[in-house]
């Protein structure tokens, strides 16, 4: 069987390419859609603990992690069309409306 | 050794497509890039037996939430000048950061030898057989052992939808 270091290695990966799209890109839109590969990449590692110790709590906690992912791409959504509806942009650096 | 072959194979698409994703140009393309992702990982679920995660993550993750992602880069539009896409230095930054946390996450999982078997890198997996078919045992610890963060996840659902209605609507000048 495959040892569960690949996994961890290939979560750690999916990870920080997440990260690296949350800083680097400006649209709001495709930050987002980072935020959403975070996630995914810690559900592969529940997900593998669940299978190497024969548990299914690890798959119980996926799942809710799944259910965060789609209130929170809701909500972010749902912010951005209200504010590209005021301001006609959904880049990152002209979202400057608290700032004085 | 087919095991291996599957991972393989599912995880150098999901990676390769994960960093199409946050490279490509037009918002479309990497929306379609990070299903192509999120479809890998299903492939990867499957292959850890985990079967209604795998449809889960079909139905919620490619059906419905990156649905909801194309609908919104649709609506909104993305017509950026070509320098303004990312930021040149931020780019550096982020590329030295990540590997720095990859290498140092990396020597904790090739060393770590606190959890029962000999490390992470050779752990001996649950035998085949202690992990039948497992939707049905999920779902009784969903809803035996973990009804309360079930019942809070409901909420919490309500109240996100609610709040996406709230803000997405258009307002009405208030009389």
């Amino acid at each position: 069987m495959m040892p569960i270091g690949h996994y961890l290695f290939l979560s750690l990966l999916l990870l920080l390419i997440g990260a690296i799209g949350v800083i680097t890109r400006r649209n709001v839109i495709i930050v987002l859609m980072s935020i959403e590969l975070i996630l995914n990449a810690v559900n592969i590692n529940l997900v593998a603990f669940s299978r190497y110790y024969g548990d299914v709590a690890g798959q119980v906690f996926a799942l809710f992690i799944i259910a965060d992912a789609a209130a929170e791409a809701a909500v972010g959504l749902g912010i951005m069309i209200a504010f590209f509806r005021n301001r006609e942009t959904v880049l990152a650096d002209e979202m400057d409306l608290l700032k004085w | 050794m087919l095991d291996s072959v599957i991972f393989y194979f599912f995880a150098g698409i999901a990676v390769i497509s994960a960093a199409l994703m946050i490279t490509r140009r037009n918002a479309i393309h990497s929306a379609v890039f990070l299903i192509t992702t999120l479809l890998a990982t299903a492939g990867i679920f499957l292959q850890l037996r985990a079967e209604f995660l795998f449809i889960a993550q079909i139905i919620l993750y490619v059906g419905g939430i990156m649905v909801l992602f194309i609908f919104v880069i649709m609506l909104v539009r993305l017509d950026v000048p070509l320098a303004r896409i990312r930021s040149r230095w931020r780019q550096w930054t982020a590329m030295l950061v990540a590997f720095a946390v990859f290498v140092q996450a990396g020597i904790v999982i090739v060393l770590a030898h606190g959890i029962p078997g000999q490390g992470l890198l050779i752990l001996n997996s649950a035998p085949a057989d202690k992990l039948p078919p497992n939707t049905e045992d999920l779902a009784k610890s969903l809803f035996g052992a973990y009804l309360l963060p079930f019942e809070i996840a409901s909420v919490l659902l309500l109240v996100a939808m609610i709040g996406a209605v709230v803000m997405a609507k258009k307002r009405t000048e208030a009389p």
